[in-house]
């Protein structure tokens, strides 16, 4: 394939990567990979998990030493042999986890490790005021108003992330590379984000961009170079390359496209027995009281900006919160959820947000995270033995398509979307009547998204409820069958199936300007 | 079969026991070669004797402290009150035992003293248990408190004296033998019997591990993690327990100060050395078997090399140094790549 040499412009590429190899015991994980950055353009490096992006990243960043290739950078070869060399050439990283410290201030985090001395020979204290105001300075530069001198902590997650930003341009880069800054940034501030893109392009700075989201990929970017299995497919210009293209770029095989997706599933049967109802729900700082109805097999999507109170109204309902206000009723009974398993007992089942600190068990099985909770409600006596383990296991990873050798491999060596459809087999294992699936496909790729959509509609369709919380909102209005809106901790509305995504968008945004 | 047998040896080096394996190995050698009758068991009196029946006999009590020590760690805790817990445990059973110097008097039956000793002992974990898991103390903060008090409360027991049991009955279970064995290897035999079915014909072995690796997404499995690390400490407590009784036993008397004196130290060693880390999560309750029987062989040798009192603790912690680093995978890996140096140095 051959797809760059049609559309490379006049300008020498900044950077310059080719017949990159790398090998991790002889297995080969990148085979001969190319990378074309321009100078002033944001360039999407795209591809499934596993593709090689972040083996790419780190071989870039000097983490990795490449096996094989060549690095030219202003057309000089180089090899940054550690992530400092790196920076000292001008390369910037931002990773995916905000890597900063809470307990500074913003300017120190900025300039951490490079402080601006005053005084006797000029090392003898930190001055403080160059500092102040070499960092307000640079977070002006990124559109951000903060008080620089006030803790990291005190930030959302998203300014943490600009400040990111701000302390890799504050070394002299001619590139920046941000590998999924977008994964834990809600809409608005991703609007954000791609404002301070745009921003320093204009300026002359060349910036890769590694994300899962198509829709951020058009969004920003000039140029998409995409990787699968370790290999370079190809270069295109965004424009060039439409979404249907670029996914079956990435995963080499034509998926079903948007618009032919499965249809949702059909409306509810209004006479349905309501299956969990709360009155006047809520917990002092974290959730003000509200009103909830989800009836047996309806997807209920639940629609609002990060921080809203999605995730809270989660753990209120499935007893990992204690409510101060109001009943929650299920059948018609009011109840106490004191712990999980009392929520569990009723058939309640919540695939977390977090998948990997409250999802998985990293160093045990597969097979032991499948049976945790079916096991967990079993209690302790009645005892699943190993075999029937393993066959609860392997119909699971049969059925969601979980790609393991074998369901002994502890669930940390999965990838993403594996362990994501791997928690989803635990609770399929106990048969929940209402499934609380909370951004369930955060952070995976585009081929498992869709198949744990798939999954969910077809549970769905077999008469169990779900409460569907994700920040993508195009998800949410495909398989909702209502869609509850949030805002600050309040209910600020509900809208019916077939809702656009704008209409969802002016009900969280109403009396919001 | 020369093709074979090194994959074959590097698989036996893989499995998790084999340097617990290794280690108690190199020492009953280093024993025999000092001690050439070491290995030597013959029947005497009516029952094997040898410095081997010696050494299981003398570590029954650590086996089992270490053997509730396992799942108190696997739990991410640690409990530093078991040398405390068997004080007591002993105090309690001397105090029920009574002082009648007739050798055939008790102040109440044997088996209501055994009960008292362990009873109060599953008191004292499930005081423990109730301040970590559901006062939500630091596991180590939390047990110092009966470390330290536990003393006392065994001191009181006893009123401040060492007391001397004379009931002949009671020296059995420390002492004496069943079929040509000490009785207290049937008794460790039956508490690990115990344990082990317990962690592999139930859940409970899933739910501990899932507990000590990742607290928060146990909970949301629904495991109910308080209930489970309580279980843990109370059975720590009932094995501190059974351990005070053995002491006790062994030794005809009960002295608050001094029994089990840092006994929560080698527990911790013996469960480190059997391959659990203090981290939680994956453990080994075979290993930690072996790694109380590696300290009380230890504990042997010091004795018939004939090293000086006043060094032997230095000794002893030399050697636990110098056994923990070759246990340690991340050391040997660093051993492995300083010895390749040379080469890798040459081909740049």
């Amino acid at each position: 394939m051959d797809a760059s040499t049609a559309h490379a412009p006049a300008a020498a590429p900044v950077l310059q990567l080719s017949g990159i190899h790398k090998q991790f015991a002889g297995i080969p994980v990148l085979r001969d990979v190319q990378l074309n950055l321009y100078p002033g353009e944001i360039h999407a490096l795209m591809g499934q998990n596993g593709a090689g992006k972040s083996t790419l990243i780190k071989v870039l960043t000097g983490v990795l030493e490449a096996s094989g290739g060549q690095m030219r950078l202003g057309g000089q070869a180089v090899w940054p042999d550690s992530p400092l060399a790196a920076q000292r050439l001008g390369i910037s990283t931002v990773y995916q986890e905000v890597n900063l410290c809470p307990n500074l201030s913003v300017a120190e985090n900025i300039f951490a490790g490079r402080y601006p001395r005053c005084g006797i020979a000029q090392g003898f204290r930190i001055d403080w005021a160059t500092l102040h105001q070499r960092a307000r300075d640079l977070v002006a530069r990124i559109g951000l108003q903060i008080d620089v001198t006030r803790l990291l902590s005190d930030y959302p997650v998203a300014v943490q992330q600009l400040v990111a930003i701000a302390r890799a341009l504050s070394i002299e880069s001619r590139v920046l590379i941000l590998d999924e800054p977008t994964s834990s940034l809600d809409d608005d501030e991703v609007q954000k984000l791609f404002e301070v893109l745009r921003r320093l392009r204009s300026e002359g700075l060349s910036i890769v961009f590694v994300t899962h989201f198509l829709n951020q990929v058009y969004a920003v970017s000039d140029r998409i170079t995409v990787l699968r299995n370790g290999s370079w497919v190809g270069e295109w210009l965004a424009k060039d390359l439409g979404p249907q293209a670029l996914i079956a770029a990435m995963l080499g095989r034509d998926l079903v496209a948007a618009s032919e997706q499965p249809a949702p599933a059909p409306a509810v049967d209004s006479r349905q027995a309501t299956l969990l109802q709360t009155e006047g729900l809520g917990q002092d700082t974290q959730l003000q009281p509200l009103d909830l109805q989800i009836r047996a097999g309806e997807v209920v999507g639940l629609a609002g900006l990060l921080g809203s109170g999605r995730t809270e109204l989660a753990r209120l309902l499935f007893g990992l919160e204690q409510p101060d206000r109001g009943a929650l009723r299920i059948d018609g009974q009011v109840v106490k959820f004191a712990n999980p398993m009392d929520a569990i007992r009723q058939g309640l089942a919540l695939c977390p947000e977090e998948r990997k600190t409250d999802g998985i068990v990293a160093e045990l099985s597969v097979r032991e995270n499948i049976a945790l909770a079916l096991q967990a409600r079993m209690g302790v006596g009645k005892f699943l033995s190993r075999a029937e383990q393993t066959a609860l296991a392997e119909r699971y990873v049969k059925l969601l398509g979980i790609k393991t050798e074998t369901v002994d491999k502890p669930i940390g060596l999965l990838s993403g979307g594996n362990q994501q459809k791997a928690i989803l087999a635990r609770w399929m294992a106990i048969e929940p009547r209402l499934l609380i699936l909370d951004e369930p496909t955060r952070g995976i790729d585009v081929a498992a998204k869709q198949e744990i959509m798939d999954q969910i509609l077809r549970l769905a369709q077999g008469g169990m409820a779900v409460l569907f919380i994700s920040s993508e909102m195009s998800e949410v209005v495909r398989v909702a069958h209502r869609i509850v809106v949030l805002r600050d901790r309040h209910k600020v509305g509900e809208l019916p199936a077939g809702s656009s995504e704008d209409a969802v968008y002016d009900l969280i945004a109403a009396e919001h300007v | 079969m020369s093709e074979r047998s090194p994959s074959l040896l590097v698989a036996l080096l893989r499995h998790r026991l084999a340097w617990p394996l290794i280690t108690l190995a190199l020492l009953l050698i280093v024993n025999t070669v000092f001690n050439s009758s070491f290995l030597h068991i013959e029947w005497r009196d009516g029952h094997l004797y040898g410095s081997l029946i010696d050494i299981l006999n003398r570590a029954a009590p650590l086996v089992l402290v270490s053997l509730g020590m396992t799942l108190v760690i696997a739990t991410r805790g640690i409990d530093i009150s078991v040398g405390a817990m068997v004080a007591i445990a002993a105090a309690v059973a001397a105090w029920l035992i009574g002082g009648s110097v007739s050798g055939t008097e008790s102040r109440f039956p044997l088996p209501v003293a055994i009960l008292g000793a362990i009873g109060v002992a599953l008191l004292c974990g499930l005081w423990n248990g109730v301040l970590v898991a559901k006062v939500g103390m630091q596991p180590i903060i939390a047990t110092l408190i009966l470390m330290v008090a536990g003393r006392g409360i065994a001191q009181l027991i006893t009123d401040g004296q060492i007391i001397t049991i004379y009931y002949t009955p009671y020296f059995f279970m420390g002492g004496g033998y069943l079929a040509g064995l000490p009785f207290s290897l049937f008794v460790v035999a039956v508490v690990f019997a115990v344990l082990y079915l317990a962690i592999t014909r139930t859940a409970l072995g899933l739910f501990i591990q899932a507990v000590g690796i990742n607290p928060t997404a146990a909970r949301v499995a629904g495991v109910q993690a308080g209930r489970l690390i309580v279980a843990a400490y109370v059975f720590c407590g009932v094995c501190a327990g059974i351990a005070g009784l053995l002491i006790s036993s062994n030794v005809k008397s009960a002295d608050g100060n001094n029994a089990g004196q840092l006994l929560e130290l080698d527990a911790i060693l013996a469960v480190t050395l059997g391959g659990t880390a203090l981290t939680g999560g994956r453990f080994s309750l075979v290993g930690s078997v072996i790694g109380a029987l590696i300290i009380q062989t230890l504990t042997y040798a010091i004795y018939s090399l004939g090293v000086p009192p006043e060094i032997n603790l230095v000794v002893k912690a030399v050697v636990v140094f110098i056994v923990m680093l070759l246990q340690s995978p991340e050391f040997r890996a660093q051993v492995g790549a300083l010895a390749r140096r040379p080469g890798a140095g040459a081909l740049q």
